[in-house]
C-alpha cells in the first residue's frame, strides 16, 4: 500500500497523449520552489482552507483529540501536534474545506482505475506517468508488481522521476517502463543541495547508469531564474549529458511558475521559494537556442 | 462588429444579414387569407396549400440585394419573419411581446398591428392548428402541459425535421412534375380506394411545381433588367449569368455548382414559405451533392476554388437572413433563439460506405471559419474513414470556443438508422439535423414531437403524484415515499409515473399527427421526400419511406444524480431518512446544510466514470427509452427517443422545486447527456466513459457538451488531444459532442459568481482543477494566463 495524494486523468503535460497521472505521497528532495507540497511527506495530512472557514465549529466538535479549536476571528485553528489526521473534521466540514491528503491504493486498485481510459492511451498514444513526490522513493516491489501489471495490460508507462532514490528501484523497473521524465536541476553539488535539500551525486549517477541500460528518456529541467536560468546552469548540464554521451529523445525546459504557492497555508507551511521567479520568454527562447546549438533538436518550452 | 467574409461582397453581405433587425412580415400572411376566403371548401385541401404557396410565389416582394450571387428571401427582405397564421394566429398581445421583450424580439410596425387586426385575426381566430390542437386534447394533457411535465412542438410550427436528399441536387420541377404525372396515369380508380385522395395530393403537387418555376421566372425577369441597367461590366456580366442560370433552373436539372446551389435555395425557400417546419429546411450531405459539380466546372475552367467558396459564403448569408418563426409563450422558453437549425454535415461517408470527404468539404471548412454565423448550423460527421486532416482543421475551428462545428459519429448513425428498420444503402444516407437528431435524409419524416421532462416526473414520484409547483395531482398516486422499504420499490413507483406521463404525451401526440395529417398536407416537401410522389401520399401523412416520432427526454444528469442520492444515503447508508430529506427539498435545503453536503459532495454521481452512479443512468435510459420505443405511430411508423435539450432544460428547471441532488429550486436541470453543472470532477475523459455507457445507438440522437479553457486545447498537442478524445468517445459509439471554450471574461465571471461556474475546470500548470477551488491569486493569475493565450 502507498498513499497517494492525486490521479489526474486527461493528464496532457507529462509525457505523450492523453495520460492519467498518479501522484505518489513522499519524496526525499525539498525544492524550495515545490508546487506541491502536499506530496512531500511520506504521511497522510491534513489540509485546511482557512479563507473559506466560516467558523462552525463542526470540526472542533467532531475532533477526538480535542485539536480543533475556533478563533476570535472565527476561522478554525489545528493544532497539528495533536491531530492525527484521523479524518473526523473532513466528514464534518459541511463546505470541503478540510481535506485529508493521501489514500492508500492496493497495486490492483490503481490498476483498475489507471485503465478506465486505456482507449483513450490507445487513440492518443499516451499511457499512464508514475509520478510524485518521488514515485521511485517508494516501495521497490509495489512499484514493480504496478508497472509490470500495467506493461501487462498493455499500457504505456512513463516514470517522472527527480533521480533520488537507490538505482535497484530503478533497475528493476527497466523492462516495463517506455519513457522516463528524468528532472535535472543544477550541476554543482553545493548549489543542489542549498536549493533541493540534498546533493546531487546519487541523482547524476542515476542517470548515467539509466542512459548506458538504453532507456528512453526526457530531460526535464525546471528553469528558474535565480537558480539556474542562465547560461552557465544550462551549459553545465548539456556539459554533462555531452560527456557521459547522455542522448535524450526530449528536452523539457519547464519555466518556473508559483501556482503551488497557495497551498503551503492549508498544510500549516510557509512558502520558502517567495523571492524565486521565471526567466522571461525571451530568456526562455535564448536557452533552447543554447540547447539545438549544442546539438539538441527537440526541446520544448513546457511539459 | 467584427467584418468577415473572403471579400468586400460577402463583408457587405454578411453586415446586412448580421446588423438588420429580424421583424415581422405580414405579406404571406394576407396573400394566404386572401387565397383561402376566395377557394377554401372549393378545392380539395392539399390543392388549397398548394395554391397559397403558387399565389405566394407570384405576387411576393423580390429582393435582390446589392452584389449577391444567390437570390431569394423567405419574406420581403432579409431578417424578415413570415407569419403562418394557419398554424398560430398571433393575438396582438402577442405581437406586443415579440416586439418589446428583452431578447429574440420581432420588430413590429403599426400597420402590421393593424392588418393583423382587421385582415388576420377576423379569418383566423378559431380555426388555426393551434385551436384545433389545443380543443383536442385531455385535461390530463391540458394540467400536464401546463405544468411543464412535456413540451409539443406542432403547437407552433408544422413538423418537418428533415433535410434534402441527393434529388434536391439533381432533379428539377419539370421532371418533378413528368414523375407525379405518370404517378397520376397509375393511379387505379376502380380498386384503390384511396385514388381520389391521392388525386388530390398529386394535383397540389403539380401546384406547387409550377410556384417554383414561377418564382424563378420572376427572378429571372428581374436579373434581366438589372442587367440592362447596370453600368458596371463586371457586375452586368454576374446579372446576366445568373439570369442566364435560370433558363436552367428551376424546371430542370443543374448543369454548374452555381445553378445547384442557387437550385437548392429555391426548394429552400419553397418548403419553409409552404409552412414554416421545424428545424426549417436543410441540403444534407451539400459536400457530397455539389462535388460532382464542382468537379465538372473545374475542369471546365469555369469555376476555381475562390469562387466557390464565395458561392458558399453566399449561400451561408442567405441561412443567416432567415430568423426563425416567431415564437411565443413555451414555444419560445424551450427554443429561445432566432436560429431556425438549419443543419449542414459536411464529411461523413458516401452511398456505397467510403470516405465521402472532398475538396468541397474543406471549402465548406474554411466558409464557417471565416463566416462565423450562427446560421446555418455547421457540423461535421467524423466516421472511422475521415482523414485525419480533415478531423484535425475541423478541431482547428472548434477550438476557437464559438461552438461549430460539433462533431458527429457517422459509424454510430448509421446503426441507429439499422436498429430503426433503415436499409443499409438508407442509413448511409442519413445524418443529424435540427440539434443532433437522427433521419435518412430525402427518405424520412422524423418528427420531434416534444421535450419530456424526467427529473419532474422523478419529483412527482416523491411526492405521490402531487407536484408542489402547479399545487395540482398529476401524476398517479403511487405511494408516500416515507414508507418505501427499499430503492426498488421507490424504482417502481418511478417507473409507474413515467409510464402514465409517457400515455398522455403519445395520446396527445396521435391527435395531433392526425390533424396535421387532415388539415395541413405540405405538398411541396411531399415533392422532394421519397416516397410521397410513388405513395401519392403528403408527408405530414405518412407519405415518406419512413415516419419516425421522437421524443426527447431531457435532464438524465439530474435525475440519475437525484437517485444515486437516495440509494446511496438513505437506502445504502441510512445518513439520512426519506423524511428528512423531503423536509430538505421542501425548504429548498435552507438551514438543512448537513443533507445538502451529502447529497452535493458525498455522494456518487454521473460523470465521473463511477459506476455506481453511471449504472443508475443506464437504468433509467433503458425505463425511458424501452417505454417510448416501438409505440406506433398514426402514420404507420415507430416512435424512438433523443436525449437532447435545446434550451428546455432551463424552462424544465424553473417549474421544478428543489432536487435530491442538491440541485435548489427553480435552476436548470442537467443538458443534454451531459453530467449535472457541478457534478464532474474528472475530467474530459470520465465525462466521455459516463455518457458513453448509455446505449447511444438505441437512440435517435444524443447530445454532449464539453468545456475547455483555451490553454488546455494550445498548440498542436492541444488539436491533437482533442481529436483524440473524439475519436475515442466514437470509438465508444457516443452519437455527438461539442466543445465550449472558455475567454477571460467568463473566468472573470466565474470570479464573481463561482457557484454558477462551478464545473469549470482549468489547467493551472502540470495540472488541473476547478476554477472556484482556486484563491483569487491564483484566479488572477490564470486569468492573465489566459488571456494571453488568445
Amino acid at each position: 500500500m502507498h498513499s497517494v495524494t492525486n490521479i489526474q486523468k486527461y493528464s496532457i503535460h507529462d509525457g505523450d497523449g492523453i495520460r492519467t497521472t498518479v501522484f505518489f505521497k513522499g519524496c526525499h528532495l525539498r525544492c524550495r520552489w515545490c508546487h506541491n507540497p502536499e506530496t512531500q511527506s511520506f504521511e497522510k495530512e491534513l489540509q485546511v482552507d482557512i479563507p473559506k472557514c466560516t467558523g462552525c465549529g463542526r470540526c472542533a466538535k467532531a475532533c477526538p483529540e480535542g485539536a480543533v479549536t475556533i478563533s476570535p476571528d472565527g476561522k478554525s485553528v489545528t493544532d497539528r501536534e495533536k491531530c492525527r489526521v484521523c479524518g473526523k473534521c473532513e466528514a464534518a466540514c459541511l463546505g470541503n474545506y478540510r481535506t485529508v491528503v493521501g489514500r492508500d491504493y492496493t497495486v490492483d486498485e490503481l490498476v483498475k482505475i489507471c485503465l478506465q481510459d486505456l482507449m483513450f492511451y490507445e487513440e492518443s498514444g499516451g499511457g499512464v506517468t508514475l509520478s510524485g513526490g518521488e514515485v521511485m522513493a517508494m516501495d521497490s516491489g509495489y512499484i514493480k508488481d504496478l508497472v509490470r501489471k500495467l506493461h501487462r495490460e498493455g499500457v504505456s508507462v512513463a516514470i517522472d522521476t527527480c533521480g533520488q532514490a537507490p538505482y535497484s528501484n530503478y533497475e528493476a523497473i527497466i523492462p516495463y517502463v517506455d519513457t522516463w521524465l528524468y528532472d535535472i536541476k543544477v550541476m554543482d553539488d553545493d548549489e543542489h543541495r542549498e536549493y533541493m535539500g540534498m546533493g546531487n551525486a546519487l541523482i547524476l549517477e542515476n542517470l548515467r547508469r539509466l542512459a548506458a541500460a538504453g532507456a528512453r528518456i526526457y530531460i526535464r529541467i525546471p528553469v528558474v531564474k535565480e537558480v539556474n536560468g542562465d547560461t552557465g546552469s544550462m551549459e553545465a548540464i548539456i556539459g554533462f549529458l555531452k560527456e557521459n554521451d547522455i542522448r535524450p529523445l526530449q528536452v523539457n525546459l519547464l519555466p518556473y511558475h508559483n501556482t503551488g504557492s497557495h497551498k503551503y497555508g492549508k498544510l500549516g507551511m510557509e512558502y520558502p521559494g517567495a523571492e524565486l521567479t521565471a526567466p522571461d520568454d525571451e530568456e526562455m527562447q535564448s536557452f533552447v537556442r543554447l540547447w539545438n546549438d549544442a546539438g539538441y533538436g527537440n526541446v520544448k518550452i513546457g511539459g | 462588429m467584427e467584418e468577415r467574409g473572403m471579400n468586400a461582397r460577402i463583408k457587405a453581405l454578411r453586415k446586412v444579414s448580421m446588423e438588420t433587425q429580424p421583424h415581422i412580415d405580414l405579406e404571406r400572411a394576407k396573400i394566404e387569407t386572401e387565397v383561402y376566403k376566395q377557394w377554401e371548401d372549393k378545392v380539395s385541401l392539399p390543392v388549397l396549400r398548394a395554391m397559397v404557396l403558387k399565389e405566394y410565389f407570384s405576387k411576393k416582394t423580390l429582393y435582390l440585394g446589392e452584389g449577391e450571387l444567390i437570390v431569394g428571401e423567405k419574406g420581403k427582405d432579409p431578417q424578415s419573419s413570415p407569419t403562418f397564421p394557419e398554424l398560430t394566429c398571433h393575438t396582438l398581445d402577442d405581437m406586443h411581446i415579440m416586439n418589446d421583450r428583452a431578447v429574440v424580439n420581432y420588430s413590429v410596425t403599426e400597420q402590421d398591428l393593424k392588418d393583423q387586426e382587421e385582415i388576420i385575426i377576423p379569418f383566423w381566430r378559431g380555426k388555426s392548428m393551434r385551436d384545433k390542437i389545443l380543443a383536442g386534447m385531455t385535461e390530463e394533457w391540458m394540467e400536464c402541459y401546463a405544468a411543464g411535465m412535456f413540451t409539443e412542438f406542432m403547437e407552433q410550427r408544422g413538423p418537418g425535421h428533415t433535410c434534402g436528399g441527393k434529388n434536391v441536387f439533381t432533379k428539377g420541377y419539370a421532371e418533378y412534375k413528368t414523375e407525379i404525372h405518370k404517378a397520376i396515369d397509375d393511379l387505379d380508380f376502380m380498386n384503390d380506394v384511396d385514388a381520389v385522395t391521392k388525386k388530390d395530393e398529386l394535383e397540389a403537387m403539380l401546384i406547387d411545381c409550377d410556384a417554383v418555376m414561377i418564382l424563378g421566372k420572376r427572378y429571372q425577369e428581374l436579373l434581366e433588367e438589372e442587367a440592362e441597367k447596370c453600368t458596371d461590366p463586371v457586375r452586368k456580366a454576374e446579372l446576366e449569368q445568373m439570369a442566364a442560370n435560370l433558363d436552367v433552373i428551376p424546371a430542370h436539372a443543374p448543369q454548374t455548382y452555381w445553378q445547384a446551389i442557387q437550385l437548392y435555395w429555391f426548394t429552400h425557400l419553397a418548403v419553409t414559405s409552404e409552412l414554416n417546419p421545424w428545424d426549417a429546411f436543410s441540403p444534407g450531405r451539400l459536400d457530397q451533392h455539389l462535388y460532382p459539380y464542382y468537379a465538372k466546372d473545374v475542369e471546365d475552367g469555369i469555376l476555381d476554388d475562390e469562387r466557390a467558396l464565395e458561392l458558399l459564403e453566399c449561400l451561408w448569408v442567405k441561412f443567416n437572413n432567415q430568423p426563425a418563426p416567431v415564437k411565443v409563450g413555451v414555444t419560445l422558453k424551450e427554443s429561445g433563439t432566432y436560429t431556425d437549425f438549419a443543419n449542414i454535415n459536411t464529411g461523413g461517408i458516401k452511398e456505397d460506405g467510403s470516405n465521402g470527404v472532398n475538396a468541397v468539404s474543406y471549402l465548406i471548412l474554411d466558409c464557417m471559419d471565416e463566416m462565423k454565423l450562427v446560421q446555418p448550423n455547421s457540423n461535421v460527421q467524423i466516421s472511422k474513414k475521415t482523414p485525419h486532416r480533415f478531423l484535425k482543421r475541423a478541431c482547428e475551428i472548434s477550438r476557437e470556443g464559438w461552438g461549430q462545428p460539433a462533431f458527429y459519429n457517422t459509424d454510430e448513425i448509421v446503426q441507429e438508422l439499422l436498429n430503426a428498420g433503415k436499409t443499409l444503402l438508407d442509413a448511409r444516407q442519413g445524418g443529424s439535423s435540427g440539434c443532433v437528431e437522427t433521419g435518412s435524409w430525402g427518405n424520412e419524416a422524423y418528427i420531434l414531437t416534444g421535450y419530456f421532462n424526467i427529473p419532474k416526473i422523478f419529483q412527482l414520484t416523491l411526492y405521490n403524484g402531487y407536484d408542489t409547483q402547479s399545487g395540482q395531482q398529476l401524476g398517479l398516486k403511487t405511494g408516500d415515499p416515507r414508507d418505501f422499504k427499499t430503492y426498488e420499490e421507490l424504482w417502481d413507483a418511478f417507473a409507474r409515473q413515467l409510464h402514465y406521463m409517457a400515455d398522455v404525451k403519445v395520446r396527445g401526440n396521435n391527435v395531433i399527427e392526425k390533424l396535421y395529417a387532415q388539415y395541413m398536407p405540405a405538398p411541396c416537401l411531399s415533392i422532394v421526400t421519397n416516397d410521397c410522389i410513388k405513395k401519392g401520399k403528403d408527408y405530414n401523412n405518412g407519405g415518406s419511406r419512413y415516419n419516425t416520432r421522437y421524443i426527447q427526454g431531457v435532464g438524465i444528469g439530474t435525475i440519475t444524480d437525484c437517485l444515486a442520492a437516495i440509494k446511496h444515503n438513505i437506502y445504502d447508508n441510512h445518513n439520512f431518512t426519506m423524511d428528512e430529506l423531503l423536509k430538505a427539498m421542501d425548504d429548498n435545503f435552507e438551514g438543512h446544510e448537513e443533507i445538502l453536503n451529502m447529497v452535493t459532495n458525498k455522494t456518487p454521481k454521473y460523470g465521473n466514470d463511477d459506476d455506481y452512479a453511471d449504472d443508475i443512468m443506464k437504468e433509467v435510459f433503458r425505463l425511458y427509452r424501452d417505454d417510448i420505443t416501438g409505440r406506433p405511430t398514426m402514420s404507420g411508423g415507430q416512435y424512438h427517443v433523443d436525449m437532447l435539450p435545446t434550451t428546455c432544460h432551463i424552462y424544465f428547471g424553473e417549474v421544478i422545486g428543489a432536487t435530491a441532488n442538491g440541485r435548489r429550486a427553480h435552476k436548470p436541470v442537467s443538458e443534454g447527456i451531459s453530467p449535472e453543472k457541478f457534478a464532474d470532477t474528472h475530467g474530459p475523459t470520465a465525462v466521455i466513459k459516463s455518457c458513453a455507457k448509455m446505449d447511444h445507438c438505441s437512440t435517435g440522437g444524443t447530445l454532449l457538451n464539453q468545456k475547455f479553457t483555451p490553454s488546455a486545447l494550445a498548440g498542436d498537442t492541444g488539436l491533437e488531444n482533442l481529436a483524440s478524445l473524439i475519436r475515442t468517445y466514437f470509438a465508444m459509439d457516443g452519437h455527438h459532442i461539442q466543445f465550449n471554450v472558455f475567454d477571460k471574461q467568463t473566468l472573470l465571471e466565474a470570479q464573481k459568481h463561482p457557484d454558477d461556474y462551478k464545473d469549470l475546470i482549468v489547467r493551472v500548470a502540470g495540472y488541473s482543477d476547478y476554477f472556484r477551488n482556486l484563491d483569487e491569486e491564483l484566479q488572477n493569475e490564470i486569468i492573465n494566463r489566459t488571456a494571453q493565450s488568445f
